[in-house]
């Protein structure tokens, strides 16, 4: 029996005591004129049938959850209780071996005799262990069904206890934003942490040398994986601050213009152009840095007698600038509609001009709104993968001139885990502390520049 | 002598000329930060295009297939060399041509994939056999990219993969009628393949599609709840500051991160399958949940409270008042909000490398769990390819992830304006 059956049973089933507790609500009323259902019909039913689907589908929730590790751990227990042997790499090569041969994907003749009694012992129970959950999860959905059905009374406040059931969903639900958080952080730094087990913190952090080739040999030449975030971390601000020093200038004029001279009409039609830059997926970026800037970059620095690398920061730096340009202008404009009228109203009154106005009273106001907003847009530079992958270089030179390739920390995450890996390897470890890195920094500016704006913010509300 | 000291005003007339010269500097700065990025957005789209269109074309060559008995041997159809059918008719057509070398340049004409298509003509249709049929067949890309003139005819024969010899043939082809341009179907209805001509967005847009499925039935309904729980229910006390605060900083976190997390926690911790849109739908319903939440939270507060108290006034509950009234109410935003999600979903690509739907995957996907690539994926795989024909095909999949994405925000932009009402 398929366990997606099961779920689609328990439906069903749910469904029929939807029925049996509306109708038992309807007959209590027609049985004596003069009662009064506390809630109405339908709420009997909706509470006869949660009592009767969300019991079972916990339990089938938290089989799932355990069933194979529970299965695996007492096969296996028996394959090394045999003398076998107890190194934890062998017998997660075993796990694996008789994963494969549960799943029918093993077609190598010569298997191992006890791994397949042990497989054949796996899928025994776990048939066995279906048909016990689905017995479990029928048990119980009858006796939720009943236990609400015989405690259908007219007095029973069938909607009051519904909506706390709703409730909790509401709240579990607005909950997940915290779990994913929290998801995020332990996954890092779980990862970070069997790094550092091998790679001491201060070389990651203060390293100027980095490249993450493992030795598969002792004597391999250049085997030595070198693990130092400096040379990253310079190529990732040397990218953002080339597409911020794009997207800032041209943003923030922009946002001058539309809150400040545009008509109503312009504005309307050029907020929405500019926000299909924001819209644009990234990686068309990526691919129209590579084929067009790059190139076009690298002839026009011909002509001039230099010579730019084809990976050039420049290129990834100015493409991811243009993909900001929106988010700066956005965020610039409401802050500077925030500016309340009077300012303009008295810098108008002592003469000043349209322009003086803008940069000697709008701006110093709304000053900290922007650097919120410009800190916000720092974090999605930081953060930008797919134009990076694909425009920025691989190899990570620790250098000052935006014509050579450099690295950005999203690069090396994509790099070192595309494709199989092993978890036991620095070299893939590695770029969970990347990734830990790049939470960290972005965490911080995201903090600072929401701090800053919502501050801002209600100094003028 | 008295020195007249110049008036105030005089001070100010003096320097009038260049403050307004001042302002119009910098009202034309303004103007030209717009004007440029503007420029920029259709410099992308138009090399986009540019680049693109003609990947909706296709070169096919009509070939007169002999359905010869004795070459395919009947009795195991599936095995037989149906290359040679290919091959002996170029022979007919190409009388002169001898030798091995020249031959084989000569059949290079046709792609490699023709043969797959004779048997798949033959085994649905065993008939065929003893027949001769005109049979429209692509050709290799090379050909292709000369027909639509990607190849210059110019450059040194040297500098070019496609030979003076072979542009010979292709131009007699081109003379009979034989060979031409038509719409590229295989591109519509084929998966992912080494072989440009022989490629296609049907598996990446399939894949999308069950990612998105699975991204939109989880999203909506917690984005939703989650939203009527913080905007209706949510006592204002530390633990609901700090789930806002949370919601705030994720939207904010780079979506590589998100991978991480899939990759770390759905794959490695709940042993989930790699590569399959399930897992994707999972990621993306994680990074598009906040977009959804603050949107719903907007809608939710845009419908005035005298609503909620008429409500509750005639003896409704809360939860009868919110999902009576309010809710309905505000659906339509909430729904303006999911789609703007989606559409960031449909064209997120960096968390989804992560989790391994990356893979060079040629079937279409039919389930939530088959190993699957997206159409951003796509892109970027093919981007990275060094054929020339890829590049037009990689040119042509973004216009129709753009295609979908200015849909999406299109009916967003349309559902706003029906039913956006002023209180």
């Amino acid at each position: 029996m398929s366990p997606n059956l099961l779920v689609i049973f328990t439906l069903i089933l749910s469904s029929l005591a939807y029925g049996v507790g509306k109708k038992k609500a309807f007959a209590l009323v027609r049985k004596d004129e003069s009662v009064r259902l506390h809630s109405r019909p339908g709420y009997y039913g909706l509470l006869t049938a949660l009592w009767c689907g969300i019991p079972a589908l916990l339990i089938f929730g938290v089989w799932q959850f355990v069933a194979d590790t529970v299965l695996t751990n007492m096969v296996m227990g028996a394959i090394v209780g045999h003398g076998a042997p107890v190194d934890t790499a062998q017998v997660n090569l075993l796990v694996n071996d008789l994963r494969n041969l549960v799943a029918g994907n093993y077609f190598s003749a010569d298997v191992d005799p006890q791994l397949q009694v042990a497989a054949d012992r796996y899928i025994a129970m776990e048939r066995v262990g279906t048909i016990a959950l689905g017995i479990v999860m029928f048990a119980c959905a009858m006796i939720g069904c009943l236990f609400v059905y015989s405690r259908i009374k007219p007095a029973m406040r069938a909607r009051n206890q519904v909506e706390g059931i709703v409730k909790i969903f509401l709240i579990f639900c607005s909950a997940i934003a915290i779990l994913t958080t929290v998801g995020i952080v332990l996954s890092v730094l779980f990862e970070s942490y069997r790094f550092f087990q091998q790679v001491p913190v201060t070389d990651f952090l203060f390293g100027l040398k980095w490249s993450p080739q493992m030795a598969i040999r002792a004597d391999q030449a250049g085997s030595s994986g070198s693990f130092g975030a400096i040379p990253v971390l310079a190529g990732t601000f040397m990218i953002s601050g080339i597409a911020m020093a794009v997207a800032v200038p041209i943003g923030l004029m922009a946002a001058i213009y539309l809150s400040e001279y545009a008509g109503n009409r312009f504005r309307a039609i050029v907020k929405p152009l500019l926000e299909i830059l924001a819209g644009v997926p990234t990686v068309v970026y990526g691919f129209f840095a590579a084929l067009v800037v790059a190139p076009f970059i690298r002839n026009a620095g011909l002509t001039f007698g230099l010579s730019v690398s084809s990976e050039s920061a420049l290129a990834a730096g100015i493409v991811m600038g243009v993909m900001i340009i929106p988010f700066v202008s956005s965020l610039s404009d409401d802050v500077i509609n925030a500016v309340p009228q009077s300012l303009r109203d008295g810098s108008y009154g002592l003469g000043a001009t349209k322009s003086e106005t803008i940069t000697n009273v709008i701006l110093p106001a709304a000053l900290p709104g922007i650097v919120g907003s410009i800190l916000l847009a720092v974090s999605r530079a930081i953060g930008e993968t797919m134009i990076v992958v694909m425009a920025a270089g691989l190899s990570a030179n620790l250098t000052a001139n935006p014509l050579q390739a450099v690295t950005t920390v999203t690069v090396q995450i994509v790099t070192l885990l595309v494709g199989d890996q092993e978890f036991d390897s620095p070299k893939t470890l590695a770029a969970f502390a990347l990734g830990l890195l790049l939470f960290v920094i972005t965490l911080i500016l995201n903090v600072i520049a929401l701090y800053v704006v919502r501050k801002y913010r209600e100094e003028y509300e | 002598m008295e020195k007249q000291t110049p008036s105030t005003m005089d001070i100010v007339n003096r320097g009038l000329a260049r403050r307004y010269r001042k302002e119009k500097q910098f009202k034309l700065l303004g103007l030209s930060a717009i004007i440029a990025s503007l420029m920029f957005l259709v410099f992308l789209f138009g090399s986009i295009v540019a680049n693109g269109w003609t990947a909706f074309r296709q070169g096919a060559i009509y070939l007169d297939i002999t359905f010869d008995e004795q070459a395919l041997q009947v009795e195991n159809l599936r095995n037989a060399n149906y290359g040679k059918l290919i091959k002996t008719s170029m022979a007919e057509l190409f009388p002169d041509v001898s030798g091995r070398s020249q031959t084989r340049r000569l059949n290079k004409l046709v792609s490699s994939g023709a043969a797959f298509e004779l048997q798949d003509m033959v085994l649905s249709d065993p008939g065929l056999i003893g027949t001769t049929k005109l049979v429209r067949l692509p050709v290799d890309d090379e050909v292709d990219m000369l027909l639509k003139g990607h190849i210059s005819r110019d450059v040194p024969e040297s500098e070019r993969r496609i030979s003076d010899e072979q542009i010979a043939w292709v131009d007699q082809l081109v003379e009979a009628g034989r060979l031409q341009l038509e719409f590229n179907t295989t591109f519509f209805t084929a998966g992912d393949s080494r072989e440009p001509e022989l490629s296609g967005i049907k598996g990446a847009i399939m894949g999308s599609m069950f990612t998105l499925l699975v991204t939109l039935a989880l999203s909506f309904p917690i984005g939703v709840a989650a939203a009527v729980y913080l905007e209706e229910f949510a006592p204002s006390n530390k633990w609901t500051d700090f789930i806002e605060v949370n919601i705030n900083n994720l939207a904010a976190v780079p979506s590589i991160v998100f991978g991480l997390l899939g990759l770390a926690v759905f794959l490695n911790f709940f042993g989930l399958p790699r590569s399959a849109p399930l897992v994707g739908g999972l990621v993306l319903t994680l990074m598009t949940l906040p977009t959804i939440i603050i949107a719903s939270r907007a809608s939710l507060k845009s419908v005035p409270p005298s609503i909620r108290e008429a409500a509750l006034g005639v003896g409704a509950s809360k939860m009868q008042a919110i999902t009576h009234h309010v809710l309905p109410l505000a659906m339509p935003g909430m729904m303006t909000g999911t789609i703007i999600g989606m559409a960031q979903a449909l064209g997120e690509t960096a968390p989804l490398l992560m989790i391994g739907m990356v893979a060079f995957i040629v079937d279409v996907p039919g389930s939530f769990t088959d190993p699957s690539t997206v159409l951003p994926v796509q892109i970027y795989l093919w981007a990275d390819s060094p054929e020339r024909a890829f590049v037009e095909r990689t040119s042509a999949a973004i216009m129709v992830l753009l295609t979908f994405l200015i849909c999406m925000n299109g009916v967003a932009v349309f559902l706003r304006k029906k039913f956006e009402r002023r209180w």
